[in-house]
C-alpha cells in the first residue's frame, strides 16, 4: 500500500484520535498518546508497515512529540510514514509502548526514557540504558541544567552485590 | 539437596577482544548460555545535546566520531538530511565523489569487520594483518583528498568541502585494480577453512522475520535473505546511475554475515570502478546552501543512507535558527543489537564472543 | 668426522679423568653429573630464548610485517628486554587465595618440565642418562604438568580461572591416551623403552615406515603443548586469561617458561621417536638433532599463524571419537605386522603400505561420514560472488 492509501485509511478508521494539524509536511499524522497501540497496530497488521526505523522525542515548547517512522520492507516505499504522539503532560509523559508489535523499539524507547524522560507503559525492561540508574535528570530536555559537574556527582552508584 | 545454579558472568567492560567498551551480563548454564543482557553506555558522549549547541556545519565534525571507522558516510548521511531539510541541490561532480568515498569507506569497514572476526576465532591477528595492509591504502587516499585519514569532515551539505587533487583518480584506479587481487586472496584462503565452517555454520541464526521486526538493517539484514538496501529502495545520490547487484545469504549465521561482507566488497568495486570512469567536471559545492544554512526553513526532515553498518538516518528538526533544534542519530550499531537473545541463547560461551564479531559492532556508534 | 661427533663426550671423560686426579672417583663422577645437569638446563633456557624471539618474528613475517627489531641487530636481544621486565614486576597474590599452593604451583610446571630433558639424547652418547624406561618416565612426567595447572587454576580465588582450569585438564588428558597409543606402537617396533635404543633401531625413520602413527602423535602433542589450534586456554578473546590470570612476576614468567621448555622437550622427543634423532650423514650428531628440532618447532609456529581455534566440544570430540579409534587401530596394524614378518627391509616396506592402507580408509569413513554436511556447505560456498 502507498503512503497515501495508508493515509486515508487511517483517517477514516480512526477519525477522533487524529490531531489534525496542518503545517505539518505529507504523510506525517500526529494522535494522542492513548491511542499509541491501536494505531500502532492497525499499521503494523494491515497497512504491511513492518519496519520501524526510528522512534524518537523531541521536546517541543509545548508539548513532548514521540516520533515514530515507518517503513515497508515489503512494499519498498521511499518516503517514511511519519506517526507522532502529541503529550500535552510535560510533569509526568507517559505513552504505551510498541515493543511488543516491532522489537527494534525496545533500545530506543529505553534510551527516550533515559535522555528524554518519558515513560514507556509496558516496555519489558524499563531501565535506563546509557546511563546510569540514579543519574540526576534527563539530559536532552530543554529545561536540563547544562553544567560542569564534580567528580564526587558524576561517580555512578555502583550496585557490589549480585546484581554486578 | 543437589541444585542447579545458573553463573552470572561478566564479559565486562574492558573486554580484550576489541570492540570498545561493551559489557555483557551471560547467565551460564556450565558452557551453555540461558540467558544474555548487555548493558552498554560506557562511551556515551552526548553527541545528540552537543548537536544542538552549534550551527548546522559545526555538526559535521561531530558527525565524523560517531562511527570512526565509517567517517565518509556518517557525513553523508547528515548532509543528506539537512539537504532535505533545505531543499537543496548537489552539482554532479559533488554526488560521484560522494558515491567514491561511500564505498571506500564500505570497503573499509568490511574488511575491519572480516579481520577482527578472524581475530576473534583465533587466528592470531594474521588475516587481520592483510585486511589492514589493504585499508592502509585507503587511508592513503583519504589523507590525500581532505588531509586527515579517520575523522574526515569532508561532506558539507550541499556537496563536499573541497575538489580532488591532481593525483587522486590515477591512485583511486590503482588501487581498484589491486583490490580485486586482495578480495580474490582473501576468499581463497578463508572461505573453506574447516575449522571456521565447524564454528561458524549454524551459529547465531537469525530468521529474516524476526530481523525484520527487530529494526535490523545493513549486512545483518541481507545475509538472512531481505534483499533490502536501501541505495537501490531509495536511489539517492546517483547510485541509479551505477549496475550493481545487492547479495544475500540464506541461512542467517556467522558464515553467511562474514560471507556477506566479502560480496559487497566486490559490488563496491564494481561500483568504484564505473564512478571512476564516468565522473564528470565541474563545482563541487552548491552556492546557496551557505545562506540556506544560515536561515533554514522551520520543519524537520529524515534522511537515510545505506552506512556499511546498515541504515544510518539522522532526523533533524529546525525551529527556524542557525542552529539545530534536535538532531536525533539513528545508530545502527545498537539496533543490531536487538535480537541477541535469539541469536545467542543455547550457544557456548567461544560462540557469543564471534557471533558478537559478526555484527560488526562500533562501540562509538551504539553509544553516541 | 668422528673428532667433532664425539666432541663433548671426549671432553666429558678428560674432564672426569682430570677432577679424579685430586678427588676420589665417585666425587669426580658426582661433579660431572652436577655439571651435565646445569648445561641441561642452561640448554633448555637458552632454547626458551631463542623460542620466544624466533616465533615472533617467524608469526610476524607470515603477516607481512616484521617481528621484534628493536633490541640488538634484527632483535636478538628481545628475549634479554622481556627478561628484564618481567623480573621487574610486582608480585601480586590475590586476597583469598590459597598462599603455598598458589606459590608451589609454578614451581611443579616448571620442574615438570625441565626433568624431562634428563633422558634426551642429543647426540651420540651426549645424553643426561641412559634410562631403560626412558618413554615411559616422560610420560609420567608429562602427568605431572596437570597437576600444575589445577593447582594454579584452583589457588587463584578466582571461579573462571577454575573453569579455565578445569578446560584445560580435560583438554590435556584427553590428548594423553593417543600420544601414549602412538607411544607404544613405536616401543612395540623397537622392543624396548630406552630413548637411545630407539634411535639406534631407526635405519629407517618411523616416519616414513608409520606415517599415521607420526601423525597421530603430532596432532596429539599440539593439544598437549596447547597451542593453535587447541589453545583456548591462552585465547585472549574469550574471557579471561585462563588459569594464569592472578599470576604476575616471577611465577607468570616460571608459567610462561614451563609452555616453551615443554615445547622444545615435546619437538626433540618427536626427533627421537620418528625422526630418527641424531642420525644422519656428514654432520655431527647434534647438528642434526637441533636442525631436526627445529624443524618440528617451525612446522607448529607455522602452524599458529594459520588456524583459527577449535571449540572445546570439537576439541574432545575431536580426541576421543577420532584420534583415540585411529591410535589403537594403527597399534593394532603394527603388533600384527611386527609379529608377521621379520625385521629388515621388507617390514619397513608393509608397514608403510598398511599404513596407507589405513590413511585412505580413514579418509574414506571420514568423506563418508560427512558428504551431507559437505553438499550443504558447498552449495553455500560456490554462491560466492
Amino acid at each position: 500500500m502507498t503512503n497515501e492509501e495508508i493515509l486515508s485509511k487511517l483517517r477514516e478508521r480512526f477519525p477522533e484520535v487524529v490531531v489534525d494539524v496542518p503545517e505539518l509536511i505529507d504523510f506525517t499524522v500526529a494522535i494522542k498518546p492513548e491511542a499509541v497501540v491501536d494505531v500502532a497496530r492497525f499499521l503494523h497488521d494491515e497497512c504491511g508497515l513492518d519496519y520501524l526505523a526510528l522512534l524518537t522525542a523531541v521536546d517541543q515548547t509545548e508539548r513532548f512529540e514521540v516520533v515514530y517512522h515507518l517503513w515497508s520492507i515489503k512494499d519498498r516505499t521511499t518516503e517514511p510514514f511519519v506517526l507522532k504522539a502529541y503529550i500535552e503532560d510535560k510533569e509526568n509523559p507517559t505513552v504505551p509502548s510498541v515493543t511488543p508489535l516491532w522489537r527494534g523499539a525496545s533500545y530506543q524507547e529505553r534510551e527516550a526514557y533515559d535522555l528524554m524522560g518519558i515513560r514507556f507503559e509496558g516496555h519489558p525492561n524499563p531501565k535506563r540504558i546509557l546511563l546510569w540508574e540514579g543519574f540526576p535528570g534527563h539530559p536532552l530536555r530543554k529545561d536540563f541544567e547544562n553544567r560542569t559537574y564534580t567528580f564526587e556527582e558524576l561517580k555512578p552508584t555502583r550496585p557490589t552485590g549480585p546484581e554486578w | 539437596m543437589l541444585r542447579t545454579e545458573t553463573i552470572t558472568l561478566n564479559l565486562g567492560p574492558q573486554h580484550p577482544s576489541t570492540h570498545g567498551v561493551f559489557r555483557l551480563r551471560l547467565q551460564l548454564n556450565g558452557e551453555t548460555v540461558v540467558g544474555i543482557e548487555p548493558v552498554m553506555g560506557y562511551l556515551h558522549r552526548g553527541i545528540e545535546k552537543l548537536c544542538e549547541q552549534g550551527t548546522y556545519v559545526q555538526v559535521i565534525p561531530l558527525t565524523d566520531r560517531l562511527d570512526y571507522v565509517c567517517s565518509m558516510t556518517n557525513n553523508q548521511a547528515y548532509a543528506v538530511a539537512v539537504e532535505k531539510l533545505l531543499g537543496l541541490e548537489v552539482p554532479e561532480r559533488a554526488e560521484y565523489i560522494r558515491v567514491i568515498m561511500a564505498e571506500l569507506t564500505r570497503i573499509i569497514n568490511h574488511m575491519m569487520a572480516v579481520g577482527f572476526l578472524w581475530n576473534e576465532l583465533g587466528a592470531y591477528f594474521t588475516p587481520a594483518m592483510y585486511c589492514f595492509r589493504a585499508r592502509e591504502h585507503i587511508l592513503d587516499l583519504f589523507e590525500m583528498t581532505c588531509g586527515s585519514r579517520m575523522m574526515c569532515n569532508y561532506m558539507r551539505p550541499g556537496g563536499v568541502s573541497g575538489d580532488l587533487p591532481e593525483g587522486f583518480l590515477p591512485a583511486a584506479k590503482k588501487f581498484n585494480d589491486y583490490f580485486k587481487g586482495v578480495i580474490d586472496q582473501l576468499e581463497t584462503f578463508l572461505n573453506e577453512n574447516e575449522v571456521f565452517l565447524a564454528r561458524a555454520v549454524d551459529v547465531g541464526v537469525l530468521p529474516a522475520d524476526v530481523a525484520i521486526n527487530a529494526s535490523i538493517t545493513g549486512p545483518m539484514l541481507r545475509a538472512s535473505g531481505v534483499a533490502y538496501d536501501i541505495r537501490k529502495v531509495d536511489h539517492y545520490s546517483v547510485y541509479d546511475r551505477f549496475d550493481f547487484d545487492v547479495p544475500t545469504c540464506s541461512n542467517g549465521d556467522v558464515y553467511d554475515r562474514y560471507l556477506q561482507h566479502i560480496k559487497e566488497m566486490w559490488q563496491s568495486v564494481r561500483i568504484i570502478e564505473q564512478a571512476l570512469d564516468g565522473i564528470p567536471e565541474g563545482e563541487v559545492m552548491n552556492d546557496q546552501a551557505a545562506k540556506a544554512l544560515r536561515r533554514p526553513p522551520q520543519g524537520e526532515a529524515y534522511g537515510r543512507i545505506e552506512s556499511p553498518k546498515g541504515e544510518l538516518s539522522f532526523y533533524v528538526v529546525s525551529d527556524g535558527s542557525a542552529n539545530p533544534y534536535r538532531v536525533r542519530i539513528r545508530p545502527p550499531s545498537q539496533i543490531n543489537l536487538s535480537a541477541l537473545k535469539e541469536m545467542c541463547e543455547g550457544h557456548k560461551i567461544q560462540d557469543i564472543v564471534i557471533i558478537l564479531g559478526s555484527i560488526n559492532l562500533t562501540m562509538a556508534d551504539l553509544d553516541r | 668426522m668422528d673428532v667433532l661427533n664425539l666432541l663433548f663426550v671426549n671432553l666429558r671423560e678428560a674432564i672426569t679423568t682430570w677432577l679424579a686426579g685430586f678427588l676420589p672417583m665417585w666425587a669426580a663422577e658426582a661433579v660431572v653429573h652436577f655439571g651435565v645437569g646445569l648445561i641441561l638446563v642452561v640448554i633448555g633456557l637458552l632454547a626458551v630464548m631463542v623460542l620466544t624471539l624466533g616465533e615472533r618474528k617467524v608469526i610476524g613475517r607470515a603477516q607481512d610485517r616484521y617481528g621484534p627489531n628493536r633490541w640488538g641487530p634484527w632483535g636478538i636481544l628481545t628475549p634479554v628486554a622481556d627478561a628484564i621486565k618481567m623480573l621487574t614486576k610486582e608480585d601480586i597474590v590475590p586476597e583469598g587465595a590459597d598462599y603455598w599452593v598458589h606459590l608451589l604451583a609454578p614451581m611443579c610446571a616448571i620442574i615438570a618440565a625441565v626433568l624431562i630433558y634428563a633422558v634426551l639424547p642429543f647426540g651420540e652418547g651426549m645424553w643426561g642418562t641412559d634410562l631403560n624406561i626412558g618413554i615411559l618416565y616422560i610420560v609420567a612426567i608429562a602427568s605431572l604438568g596437570t597437576i600444575a595447572i589445577l593447582m594454579a587454576g584452583w589457588s587463584s580465588n578466582n571461579k573462571y580461572s577454575l573453569l579455565g582450569a578445569f578446560r584445560v585438564v580435560a583438554q590435556l588428558i584427553s590428548y594423553e591416551i593417543p600420544m601414549l597409543l602412538s607411544i607404544v606402537a613405536v616401543v612395540l617396533l623397537t622392543g624396548s623403552m630406552s630413548m637411545v635404543e630407539i634411535v639406534r633401531q631407526q635405519s629407517v625413520p618411523h616416519l616414513i615406515t608409520m606415517p599415521m602413527v607420526f601423525f597421530v602423535y603430532l596432532l596429539a602433542a599440539s593439544a598437549e603443548l596447547y597451542r593453535t589450534p587447541f589453545d583456548m586456554i591462552e585465547a585472549d578473546s574469550e574471557l579471561v586469561a585462563g588459569f594464569f590470570t592472578e599470576y604476575s612476576g616471577m611465577k607468570f614468567v616460571m608459567f610462561f617458561m614451563s609452555e616453551y621448555f615443554n615445547l622444545f622437550a615435546m619437538s626433540a622427543i618427536i626427533t627421537t621417536l620418528f625422526l630418527a634423532g641424531w642420525r644422519g650423514p656428514i654432520l655431527p650428531g647434534y647438528v642434526w638433532f637441533f636442525f631436526k628440532c627445529g624443524v618440528v618447532i617451525f612446522f607448529y609456529w607455522w602452524v599458529r599463524s594459520m588456524m583459527p581455534r577449535i571449540r572445546i566440544d570439537h576439541l574432545l570430540n575431536l580426541a576421543w571419537k577420532f584420534l583415540v579409534p585411529l591410535a589403537l587401530v594403527n597399534l593394532m596394524v603394527v603388533g600384527l605386522v611386527d609379529k608377521l614378518i621379520a625385521d629388515g627391509i621388507v617390514q619397513d616396506v608393509v608397514l608403510l603400505a598398511a599404513n596407507i592402507v589405513v590413511a585412505i580408509v580413514v579418509i574414506g569413513l571420514l568423506a563418508f561420514a560427512s558428504r551431507k554436511t559437505r553438499s550443504k556447505r558447498l552449495q553455500r560456498i560456490t554462491a560466492r560472488r
